[in-house]
């Protein structure tokens, strides 16, 4: 063996060579990546284009569309549909903060207080995904109703009164009205809204709090202080699950409201559906997704998200 | 110790904490002098953190009260004792930058201006250039001086300082510990410090409290731990000790052993009340006090110390020293550390020798203990 190699020496001295990593080891995030980048490619790049170039398409069903690059289509459903866009950014706004004020406190007690109840409490929290979304939705139909108990005793505690005089309710009715349609998103995304806050929450180390009451930090300016700064991450991620899907929901709207509590996901579903004017639709989807994109932005810029550990 | 106005002692009265059917804490007396430094010292477990815990006001004492000077702060929440802690983890707030943690305490008692005090208290701790960076950015050194100083910005009455250097490698642990007695040193408040290590709570402290099992098994300044232990616990947790059991043959101003063929003779004063004639005695001399000759030279050791023969099991150079496990009729492992001026070439293991060692050295505990209590076992030892 020694002969053999010291035959093989003479020629020029090699370099040591730093071992490089195989082409085959190099490659294989890329291969991890390939079905997640190929679902996004089908299912969300390729309708975002398609669904871009129907929104400059101008025509008819019968005649068939083509691309004429109209623009005037944003103008003009804008125009037209601008109050249901201020509705929908208004209700989703609303039932986000009824979700953080309700899910607040409930992911607090889930992380901090429950103890050996805390895995069940969870499980109750995600337990009405076991149920259709429709379903769920159309039970509050029957909650709502003029007749149910809950009506009957806001009626007698003359909550309705208040809600009316606002505009929120009309009458002694709750259905069809804005805060059935409110409370049916705040319902349906409530659970979007706990888990991420439970998340952080429950990562915020027990012993920031001992020294948040030993440096004479009462228990109300310790959460503020203390607690809810640390827990930002989940109120942005919370607000965001909850905002985005809820500002282009349709069916709380639809089952819960009425023609005057139409939401900007209502106008989209009618015009693709019943009117059959695809460039319209699609012009108020990508006006819908700028609006919240822009939101979006501006408000993770403000809680400064990068900023927190 | 001083005449400050503003402090006084701490002082624990029988005090005792326990979690349903567990007892962390048994009723315990103490008093902690104003500005001095108080080591609670013991295993994990044994209910140091505990007491430390119900000072602070973040343990609700069973039973008892806790007064600081003349004042009751049992029933006091932590926010409003004038007592501050120095947390294991640090617990420095991961949001605030440092001066930001350091003017915390400052800030809720309706400070406005802390910026004087807060670049003060950098200056303390030598963390200067380090006041805009975030905790995470900092060493595990550097994070443990911002939590003593986020501690010590307030002034407390006491400063409570929970194994502080636990989470931290041994060389730094010494120069912190240097770094905690310059600065009690400075500042004068009374420090409270918890730890399991033996050596840390006799570099630092004044005075020493050793627990064990929820009771506090002896309480005094470092030298006299470690000189006159009163239990096996204290004597085997501090330092490590040879400890012989034997009979009393004579009490007096002398006391007389026998143990293993070999008769000692240790003082009175250094023995526990219960010895009688007749009865047993365990009695301890630690392993440094004892010199070690070869068996061959036994006739040129000096009249009326101990002695004891034995056979060399084991010997280890450490480099000052060598340390000997000698065993003999008396006891097995007897330890002995001798220092490296003259060694001895023949004392290799399997040597006959002799043990021997002023009788001034010698103490005498009660038999009806574990003779091995508080031994550091392999688990233990960190």
């Amino acid at each position: 063996m020694t002969t053999t190699l010291t035959k093989e020496a003479p020629g020029p001295v090699e370099e040591p060579v730093l071992r490089k990593p195989s082409a085959r080891k190099r490659l294989v995030p890329y291969w991890l990546l390939l079905p997640g980048i190929l679902w996004l490619v089908v299912f969300f790049a390729l309708p975002l284009v398609y669904q871009a170039s129907t929104s400059v398409q101008t025509g008819s069903l019968e005649e068939g569309f083509q691309v004429t690059w109209h623009f005037r289509t944003y103008l003009d459903a804008f125009t037209e549909y601008w109050p249901q866009l201020v509705t929908s950014l208004l209700y989703a706004g609303t039932a986000t903060v009824l979700c953080l004020l309700l899910g607040y406190p409930l992911a607090y007690l889930i992380a901090f207080k429950a103890g050996r109840w805390r895995n069940l409490l969870l499980v109750l929290v995600i337990a009405p995904f076991f149920t259709s979304f429709l379903i769920r939705t159309l039970a509050w139909k029957t909650i709502l109703a003029d007749d149910s108990l809950v009506v009957d005793v806001l009626n007698a505690l003359h909550v309705l009164d208040v809600t009316s005089w606002l505009g929120w309710t009309e009458g002694e009715r709750v259905l069809a009205t804005p805060m059935a349609v409110v409370c049916g998103l705040t319902y349906n995304f409530l659970p979007f809204m706990i888990l991420p806050l439970y998340t952080s929450l429950e990562r915020i180390d027990g012993r920031l709090h001992e020294a948040a009451r030993d440096l004479y930090a009462s228990p109300a300016t310790t959460f503020r202080k203390v607690t809810f700064p640390l827990s930002m991450p989940g109120v942005v991620s919370g607000t965001l699950l909850t905002f985005i899907p809820a500002s282009g929901d349709y069916v709380n709207a639809e089952l819960l409201g009425s023609t005057d509590t139409k939401m900007i996901g209502n106008v989209i579903q009618s015009q693709f559906l019943r009117v059959l004017d695809y460039p319209t639709a699609a012009a108020l989807s990508f006006i819908l997704m700028a609006i919240v994109l822009l939101m979006v932005t501006v408000y993770i810029r403000k809680a400064g998200t990068e900023d927190l550990v | 110790m001083t005449d400050q106005t503003t402090g006084g002692d701490v002082r624990l009265t029988g005090i005792s904490k326990t979690y349903g059917s567990f007892t962390a804490v048994h009723p315990l007396d103490l008093t902690v002098p104003q500005g001095s430094f108080f080591a609670l010292l013991g295993a994990s477990g044994c209910g140091k953190t505990t007491t430390l815990r119900m000072i602070a006001g973040l343990e609700d004492p069973t039973t008892g009260t806790i007064s600081l000077g003349d004042r009751d702060v049992t029933d006091l929440p932590p926010y409003k004792r004038p007592v501050n802690t120095v947390f294991q983890s640090y617990a420095l707030f991961p949001h605030m930058d440092i001066s930001e943690n350091i003017a915390f305490g400052l800030r809720r008692r309706g400070i406005k201006s802390v910026k004087k005090q807060v670049d003060d208290m950098l200056e303390l701790v030598q963390l200067g250039d380090k006041a805009h960076h975030k905790p995470h950015q900092l060493s595990g050194g550097q994070q443990q001086r911002v939590a003593v100083a986020r501690a010590l910005i307030n002034h407390p009455q006491v400063l409570l300082l929970d194994e502080p250097l636990g989470a931290l490698d041994l060389k730094l642990r010494r120069q912190m510990q240097l770094e905690l007695k310059r600065i009690q040193t400075e500042v004068g408040i009374t420090f409270v410090h918890v730890t399991h290590d033996q050596e840390e709570a006799m570099t630092m402290a004044d005075q020493v409290a050793v627990m064990n099992g929820g009771r506090v098994e002896q309480l005094g300044a470092p030298a006299d731990l470690y000189e006159n232990p009163r239990t096996t616990f204290v004597a085997n947790f501090l330092g490590t000790s040879n400890l012989i059991g034997a009979e009393v043959l004579e009490t007096g101003s002398d006391v007389v052993v026998s143990a293993g063929g070999a008769t000692l003779r240790l003082p009175g004063d250094r023995c526990t009340d219960a010895v009688r004639t007749g009865g047993g005695l365990l009695v301890g001399v630690r392993p440094e006090k004892i010199s070690l000759t070869h068996a061959d030279d036994a006739d040129t050791i000096a009249g009326g110390r101990n002695r004891v023969t034995g056979r060399i099991a084991d010997s280890s150079f450490i480099g000052v020293s060598t340390q000997y496990v000698v065993d003999s009729p008396a006891g097995a492992g007897l330890q002995v550390y001798e220092q490296n001026i003259e060694r001895d070439a023949r004392l290799v293991p399997g040597a006959e020798v002799v043990l021997h060692w002023n009788p001034a050295h010698t103490f005498g505990l009660d038999a009806d203990q574990d003779i091995d209590a508080g031994v550091e076992t392999v688990e233990d030892a960190s």
